[in-house]
């Protein structure tokens, strides 16, 4: 280590010539630049992006609810359309080849006997002639979103032959097109049910964590007091007393508000936690010191920081109302036809006896498993990106 | 201690008030009290209504008084015991619900336990061989397990009980032991059909605590004292056993006052689908039928049960975690 004798080598004062770069020392490659400029919903985006299976959910999630939009040209059938000669009739395969030869997708039509020991309806495809499948073609009429008639569907059922694909139910009625159907509903009440959770989450959690004190209080032990119920009884209960001479429509309207009003407690806790804790933050008090009022600070400089992750936590709250619609509609006190949903397909499936001899009564199943499972994975990608400047964890 | 159990204990008893408020007005909420709906039916069936009899039942059940007294005589009356009279059985509801809430105990009960005993093991493998395949496995089951809904799951086990094995795996006893009194072999017979609602009604609670299991253990082994724990040459499997895995126990106890709530949910509708002896399917019925005493009772039961539950788990968390005990708060 060389020491400087100040008194001899003392340093001349230097002045640079060239032109002043304050960046010389730490000059930003463009990629971090763009990095570190990019607004929150792009980091968002970009770390939303690396969670493979959130995304491939996402996909999943927009297909099913793309398909909402056009129920009507999706399902091979109406939905109420009755078939009395085709009572539990099984799925019909599609098949491709007849005999060998190449004649692209069709369906076999069926021999039906009636099986007097069991009274069981046994249905044998008969594979002697070929029914062809069309594809975009003119078939059961509908009222497009209860409106519009029309009769254009994607596909439809051969010409004097049926169409399937997942069997029919007691009435003769296709169990594809009631499901396409019974996704409207479904979906729609998870969204709409967290819609009301949402507000209510917000206005609760919001005065709780802005006020503090002994509204805090009050509503925190309302809280504790809604989380003891067990849900799923005191959902049953408020759908029992729903009145019975309502329409089915209200009936509908009355279930997601029940759904919605017990569902917020959750939300309204991560609202005021994040409010308290996001209050105190420097950037908050930053903002305080330059004159800014409550309005300001909450509207723009809280409200962003936690909305991302409220939204995340909302996402991952859908599941459990599109699983309390099926339950409650399952057990008969929900949904009451004609308005359908996959829960109220369920209720067919209630007895044992008829799902063991047709067993796909069950399948509206596979749907509220794949949509529940997709909206978990998709609420924990959220959850991971909905803090893009959070590195680390997991 | 002493002084945590008893503010803890206090904290219980507005609670319950404010419930019990709850649980009133929904049974009030009906148009009508009981007794319209009753001379409604007797007549339907074209039988004359005595109005002497039916003004002796009003003041009897109390309807002709103002709804506060009449939330009183209620609520007093379930202290003593008495959850009132329901009018479909024909019965005080003391009689009509039986044992069923002791069998809704011990489904619920036993369920909590299935769900520590199997998520305990997997989510400390899970966490201890982060990103291996049996993680990945194992999380992905759990996923799916959590999307599952327990009815659903009940449903598909007895569709293939029923195909495969050609029995019926419901009920909760061999039907020769249904309104015995209990015996040896009614215990064990019980014993023999516990296990599947608790499997079903369990799937869910099971996975979620698996990935919170993960999730904590995760986070704890990050933290400096494992670092220098592993640094200064503890063995692997003692570096996790004597600290992170008592850490992650804390949450793993007071986590049973929000699982039982799922539990209870759960066993409701599950216990109608697999028709166990429990409070699910009479509950049900009760709705069915306006039997709103009856029903009402059962919410009330049930969320007793959820709020005793959670306050257990809260004392055993105070007795394990001196920190929450020293402070006296009841955070979590």
């Amino acid at each position: 280590m060389t020491t400087v004798d100040r008194d001899n080598d003392a340093p001349k004062h230097y002045v640079a010539t060239g032109p002043y770069d304050p960046q010389s020392v730490e000059r930003l490659t463009p990629e971090q630049e763009r990095y570190f400029m990019a607004p929150q919903w792009r980091l968002i985006w970009w770390k939303f992006r690396r969670h493979r299976l959130a995304v491939v959910s996402g996909a999943i999630l927009l297909a099913f609810y793309l398909s909402i939009l056009i129920s009507e040209f999706l399902a091979p059938y109406n939905l109420h359309t009755r078939h009395p000669d085709f009572i539990y009739a099984p799925p019909q395969g599609i098949h491709l080849f007849h005999e060998g030869e190449f004649v692209g997708p069709f369906v076999y039509g069926f021999d039906y006997r009636l099986d007097m020991e069991i009274l069981k309806r046994e249905y044998t495809p008969n594979t002697s002639k070929p029914y062809p499948l069309r594809f975009f073609c003119l078939g059961d009429e509908y009222r497009f979103w209860g409106a519009i008639p029309g009769r254009f569907h994607f596909v439809c059922p051969p010409e004097d032959g049926t169409f399937f694909l997942l069997g029919t139910d007691r009435l003769g009625r296709d169990m594809l097109s009631r499901l396409i159907y019974g996704a409207r509903i479904s979906l729609t009440i998870g969204l709409l049910g967290i819609t009301i959770s949402f507000i209510l989450a917000m206005f609760f959690g919001g005065i709780a964590g802005y006020y503090g004190g002994w509204i805090d209080n009050v509503i925190q032990r309302m809280i504790e007091v809604l989380r003891s119920f067990p849900h799923l009884p005191l959902w049953m209960t408020l759908a029992a007393i729903l009145p019975v001479n309502w329409s089915p429509l209200f009936i509908f309207l009355g279930i997601t508000l029940i759904l919605g009003l017990l569902e917020w407690t959750g939300l309204a806790r991560s609202v005021r936690s994040k409010l308290l804790s996001l209050r105190e933050e420097d950037y908050a008090t930053a903002a305080m010191l330059l004159g800014a009022g409550p309005r300001r600070i909450i509207g723009r400089h809280l409200l962003p920081n936690f909305m991302s992750y409220l939204i995340a936590s909302a996402t991952l709250a859908i599941p459990g109302m599109i699983l309390g619609e099926t339950a409650l509609s399952f057990l008969g006190l929900g949904l009451r036809p004609p308005i359908t949903s996959w829960g109220v397909l369920l209720n067919e499936a209630q007895n044992i006896n008829a799902v063991d001899l047709y067993p796909w009564l069950m399948l509206p199943v596979v749907p509220v498993i794949i949509v529940v499972l997709t909206f978990n994975f998709l609420g924990d990608g959220l959850r991971d990106a909905a803090d893009p400047y959070y590195e680390g964890g997991n | 201690m002493i002084r945590y159990v008893i503010q803890r204990l206090l904290i219980m008893i507005p609670t319950l008030i404010a419930i019990s408020a709850i649980v009133f007005i929904l049974i009030q909420l009906p148009p009508g009290d009981y007794l319209d709906s009753y001379i409604a039916e007797l007549q339907s069936q074209g039988e004359k209504v005595d109005p002497k009899k039916i003004k002796f039942l009003r003041e009897q059940y109390g309807f002709d008084k103002p709804l506060i007294e009449q939330y009183f005589v209620w609520a007093i009356g379930m202290l003593q015991g008495d959850f009132g009279y329901s009018f479909e059985y024909g019965l005080p509801v003391t009689d009509v619900v039986g044992d069923r809430v002791f069998l809704t105990f011990l489904v619920s009960v036993t369920t909590i336990a299935f769900a520590w005993i199997v998520s305990f093991p997997i989510g400390v493998y899970s966490a201890t061989h982060q990103y291996s395949w049996g993680d990945y496995g194992l999380t992905f089951l759990g996923f799916l397990g959590l999307a599952t809904p327990n009815f659903l799951l009940a449903l598909v086990l007895l569709y293939f009980a029923n195909v495969v094995f050609g029995t019926s795996i419901g009920g909760l006893m061999d039907p020769e032991y249904i309104d015995q009194p209990w015996s040896f072999d009614k215990v064990l017979s019980v014993l023999e059909h516990l296990w599947i609602p608790v499997v079903v009604i369990g799937t869910a609670g099971t996975a979620e605590m698996i990935r919170r299991v993960r999730a904590n253990l995760l986070d704890e082994l990050q933290k400096q004292y494992v670092i220098t724990a592993r640094a200064k040459g503890l063995a692997p499997t003692k570096v996790i056993l004597k600290y992170p895995l008592r850490v992650a126990l804390n949450f793993f106890v007071s986590d049973v006052g929000s699982l039982l709530p799922g539990v209870i949910s759960g066993s409701a509708i599950v216990s109608v689908v697999l028709s166990l002896p429990t409070t699910g399917p009479m509950l049900l019925e009760s709705l069915r039928s306006q039997d709103m005493y009856l029903a009402g009772s059962f919410l009330m039961l049930l969320a007793t049960l959820t709020v005793i539950g959670v306050l257990i788990s809260d004392l055993a968390l105070a007795a394990l975690d001196p920190r929450i005990r020293l402070e006296g708060g009841i955070t979590r």
